[in-house]
């Protein structure tokens, strides 16, 4: 269909997933670093499907199928995780949650 | 169509910057969704376009909808928001800042073009084929077999982790005790928590 180099699509990926790192590293908010968590597995998944479409084969995107299975277990317990802590601390941010005593 | 790569891919990156500075969750979440459907579309661009169904479908709606109803369950208040927004100071977000900046102009000279012979990879065009889904389904059930079941697998692990987590604490009343004094369960969680 379209013309775009690897670069530019790569180039594209690495600036979503550079974002969303640095969304982990700044934000204290728990439910704001698993949306970060997000971004970069999303940003992965679209290298993958670059690098698929690069030689024409669908093993970048069958690739991004076990991403997309992942992520969706990962964000399930993460929620979970979350509702737990808020039900136990009354808090979400990651500075108050240094107390793992149960 | 180059044209409507760079707009999407702009569109993202925008909505992605969104997503990290917004104080109040479910701003940031529809931002988040804006950038779901931008990359969605560089899918379809670059001729996947069963990926670009999934991601809409999986990420924009399932997960998306499940974070909406945890941040709906959360009860975020004014003054959590305003807390929130105090916590980003530029103190907190300057040095993390550069350090991802510094990656990110190191990928930028690697795509560059100062590694010719390296990387000429990088400048084959992409997105000529479109990779039908029948393609992708064949792959996925001969070569790929024991990975989607190994993708079962953790999907499995996944709900009951999900589940054990997510299920309250038990409440021990004792079984007169509770004829006598029927105690809603709500409640009686936010006491033993």
């Amino acid at each position: 269909m379209a013309n775009i180099s690897v670069g530019t699509g790569l180039l594209l990926a690495g600036i979503l997933f550079m974002l969303g790192l640095l969304g982990v590293l700044i934000r204290r908010n728990v439910i704001f670093i698993l949306m970060s968590i997000e971004i970069m597995l999303n940003a992965a998944g679209l290298a993958f499907v670059v690098a698929g479409a690069k030689w024409s084969q669908p093993d970048g995107q069958v690739m991004f199928i076990f991403i997309l299975t992942m992520a969706a277990a990962e964000v399930s317990v993460g929620l979970a995780l979350i509702l737990q802590i808020y039900k136990r601390f009354k808090s979400l941010n990651a500075d108050n949650l240094n107390r793992m005593k149960g | 169509m180059q044209i409507l790569f760079y707009i999407a891919g702009i569109v993202a990156i925008a909505s992605t910057v969104m997503v990290i500075t917004r104080t109040n969750a479910i701003h940031a979440l529809l931002n988040l969704i804006v950038s779901l459907l931008a990359v969605a579309l560089i899918f379809f661009i670059l001729g996947a376009p069963f990926i670009a169904a999934l991601e809409v479908i999986i990420y924009a709606g399932a997960i998306m909808v499940l974070f909406i109803f945890v941040v709906m369950l959360l009860n975020v208040t004014r003054e959590g928001i305003q807390k929130e927004s105090k916590l980003l100071n530029p103190s907190s977000w300057i040095i993390p800042g550069i350090l991802t900046a510094v990656l990110l102009i190191e990928l930028l000279l690697i795509f560059s073009g100062v590694n010719q012979g390296l990387y000429n990879h990088a400048y084959r065009q992409v997105g000529s084929a479109v990779i039908s889904p029948k393609q992708v389904g064949i792959s996925l059930f001969t070569k790929y077999a024991l990975g989607v079941e190994m993708a079962g697998i953790l999907l499995m692990a996944g709900i009951v982790g999900a589940y054990h987590l997510g299920k309250g604490r038990k409440t021990v009343v004792h079984r007169y005790l509770s004829e006598l004094t029927p105690v809603k369960s709500g409640e009686e969680e936010t006491k033993n928590g």
